[in-house]
């Protein structure tokens, strides 16, 4: 609570992310109290322009913008976030094996992932989805983001490894007879908690953006209300062409508030979490 | 020869190892799925016409030996194999008898073009303006620009390429909403203005979204750079600021850049990809599309392969002159 008080208070990045992440939440918690059901379609008039009753329009399929805005920002949340765990997880687990236990298998991951990083995933996503055309569920979806973001996290997980395996605690541990796995993740995975914060961060805004690509092009679960989907539907009833922008400003507005609301808040903490810049700051305070 | 032996032949092996994961998954990708698109294919084409089942049984036999499914799996593997290295991407099945390779060949000058400006002029422009604001932080100019790129930075390509759609062919139309050129193609100079002004824009948010990671890349090198031993001597030495920074800084900062550079062309790809699709750019990006709508599972199959050979052989060509920049490496 304190480091959250000093974030707010020292690091402006920090602060101007905080609010604009609690806009997204509040939007994601507002949909529990929205007035229509999710796909509740030719539930208020078509294609109205803003107004005080219906605050961002309504779309050409009679779903009010707004509401339906808060929706697609809880679905979008969610999808990164259960991508973000999967991703995550297999880095970790990867990363941190193959740092600590090194030689042959260290070696073979380690050319595994360098090979994957390299391989453009999108073709082969939208390959996969274009053959589960509409049958792929959100929780399919999160999964798919999830089981395709590991590699670059394990890699840097892996350097980490690499230099926590020398220090003398982890000596100290082997004498003592503390099983690997003890190891790894009781006393090694407490000094990753800074770097795995500012990754989980990476993690969403990967998955955020994968999940606005394949849903603008028709490949995920339509009849779910997500920010890519809302765009989608947008798209396919010309709203561009015939000037009703109001459906497509709110959708594109939502990600980037939420992106740079995360890219802002792991700025904050990776300054704070700096070495260099923690002693500066001491300097500073003495 | 030490080089040939501890860089050169290593890295190969490394992108043959690519390739073959990569033309594995996407061979696995569509037998592991629960859907089986010749059956797939098959509705689809009896859905409007009635079929005799003799018919019927004959268009599946030949639907599974065009797509490779006829036998074992290791068969199949074997097969996919053949076409692969014999560059035989198999018949389009949107605009049948067309040839994948053919509709292919129509979009792939569009992409190089589109693809090869973005990936060179971000590079230069990102390490440029990077380095820049990285030796002078507490300048103005250096905070608008950081603002500006962090704002920028985690905004997927996608978003980046609607909202200038947006803005620049819809609110103010300057550019041209859609297309890659207009008139006939000729070598007129009016012809080579049409495609600039048309490639501008999906240029443009490549660019953007490219150099806004290059930037931030290059600030984070050049800060831990300019509190080392010898920029501070050259420092004290009065050496001119434009020496410093191009000679010793950037020379120091470049080594990182190229690999990563290398590591990165994945995702610019990604990236024009998707602004093709956004702007309906004539390259391979609007040809996936069309393959996407139309349920083209060969097409796609097709540019799928063709993008990670593509990717990998050019993240090869650019860590093989990497020795030009590093002695290190030459020399060991």
């Amino acid at each position: 609570m304190v480091i959250f008080r000093d974030l707010l208070r020292f690091s402006p990045s920090f602060r101007i992310g905080v609010i604009l992440l609690s806009l997204a939440l509040i939007m994601a918690a507002l949909s529990f109290v929205s007035p229509y059901a999710p796909d509740d379609r030719r539930a208020v008039p078509r294609n109205r322009p803003p107004s005080q009753e219906y605050l961002l329009g309504t779309t050409s399929t009679g779903q009010d913008v707004f509401w339906m805005l808060t929706f697609a920002v809880r679905n979008t949340l969610v999808i990164a976030g259960v991508a973000v765990v999967i991703g995550r997880g297999i880095g970790v687990l990867l990363g941190m094996t193959a740092g600590y236990l090194g030689g042959w298998f260290d070696r073979t991951v380690s050319t595994f992932v360098d090979s994957f990083i390299v391989i453009p995933r999108l073709p082969l996503v939208i390959l996969l989805a274009s053959i589960l055309r509409g049958q792929l569920s959100m929780l399919g979806l999160a999964v798919l983001i999830g089981l395709l973001d590991w590699a670059y996290p394990s890699k840097r997980y892996r350097a980490q490894a690499l230099s926590l395996r020398e220090r003398e605690f982890t000596h100290t541990g082997v004498f003592s007879g503390m099983s690997t796995f003890k190891i790894v993740t009781r006393e090694h995975l407490p000094f990753l908690i800074p770097f795995l914060l500012a990754d989980v961060v990476s993690g969403f805004l990967f998955a955020i953006g994968f999940e606005v690509t394949l849903s603008v092009l028709g490949l995920t679960d339509l009849t779910a209300q997500t920010i890519g989907t809302m765009l989608y539907w947008g798209n396919y009833y010309q709203a561009l062409l015939s000037n009703r922008t109001w459906m497509l400003i709110p959708p594109v507005v939502a990600t980037i508030v939420v992106v740079v609301g995360f890219y802002l808040i792991s700025i904050g903490l990776s300054v704070y979490l700096d070495p260099r810049t923690r002693l500066a700051r001491l300097r500073v305070k003495g | 020869m030490t080089l040939l032996k501890t860089y050169i032949i290593p890295r190969i092996l490394q992108w043959a190892l690519v390739i073959f994961i990569g033309v594995t998954l996407t061979f696995l990708i569509p037998r592991l799925s629960p859907i089986n698109p010749v059956e797939q294919a098959v509705s689809r084409l009896t859905a409007f016409q009635t079929l005799s089942p003799e018919a019927t049984i004959a268009l599946r036999e030949s639907l599974e030996d065009l797509y490779g499914l006829k036998g074992s799996l290791f068969d199949q593997y074997i097969a996919f194999w053949k076409r692969v290295l014999s560059g035989d991407l198999g018949p389009s099945f949107s605009s049948f008898p067309m040839s994948v390779n053919a509709m292919i060949a129509n979009g792939i000058w569009w992409s190089i073009g589109l693809l090869g400006t973005a990936v060179v002029l971000s590079w230069v422009l990102g390490i440029f303006l990077g380095t820049l604001a990285g030796y002078f932080p507490n300048r103005l100019w250096t905070r608008v620009m950081e603002s500006i790129v962090i704002v920028v930075y985690p905004v997927p390509y996608f978003i980046i390429a609607f909202t200038l759609l947006m803005l620049f062919a819809y609110y103010l139309p300057i550019f041209p909403l859609v297309g890659g050129a207009s008139g006939t193609p000729s070598f007129s100079l009016g012809y080579f203005g049409s495609i600039l002004r048309h490639s501008f824009l999906p240029a443009i948010s490549v660019i953007i979204g490219a150099t806004a990671f290059r930037f931030l890349m290059a600030k984070a090198l050049t800060t831990s750079e300019r509190t080392s031993d010898y920029v501070t001597y050259a420092e004290i030495a009065a050496l001119p600021k434009r020496k410093i920074l191009g000679v010793f800084i950037i020379r120091n900062t470049m080594l990182p850049q190229v690999t990563d550079l290398a590591l990165s062309l994945g995702a610019i790809f990604e990236g024009a990809l998707i602004t093709e699709i956004v702007f309906s750019y004539p390259g391979i990006g609007s040809t996936l599309y069309n393959g996407i709508i139309s349920a083209d599972y060969n097409l796609i199959m097709g540019i799928t392969l063709l993008s990670i050979i593509g990717v990998a052989t050019a993240s090869l060509l650019v860590d093989l002159t990497y020795p030009l920049f590093d002695p290190r490496v030459r020399l060991r």
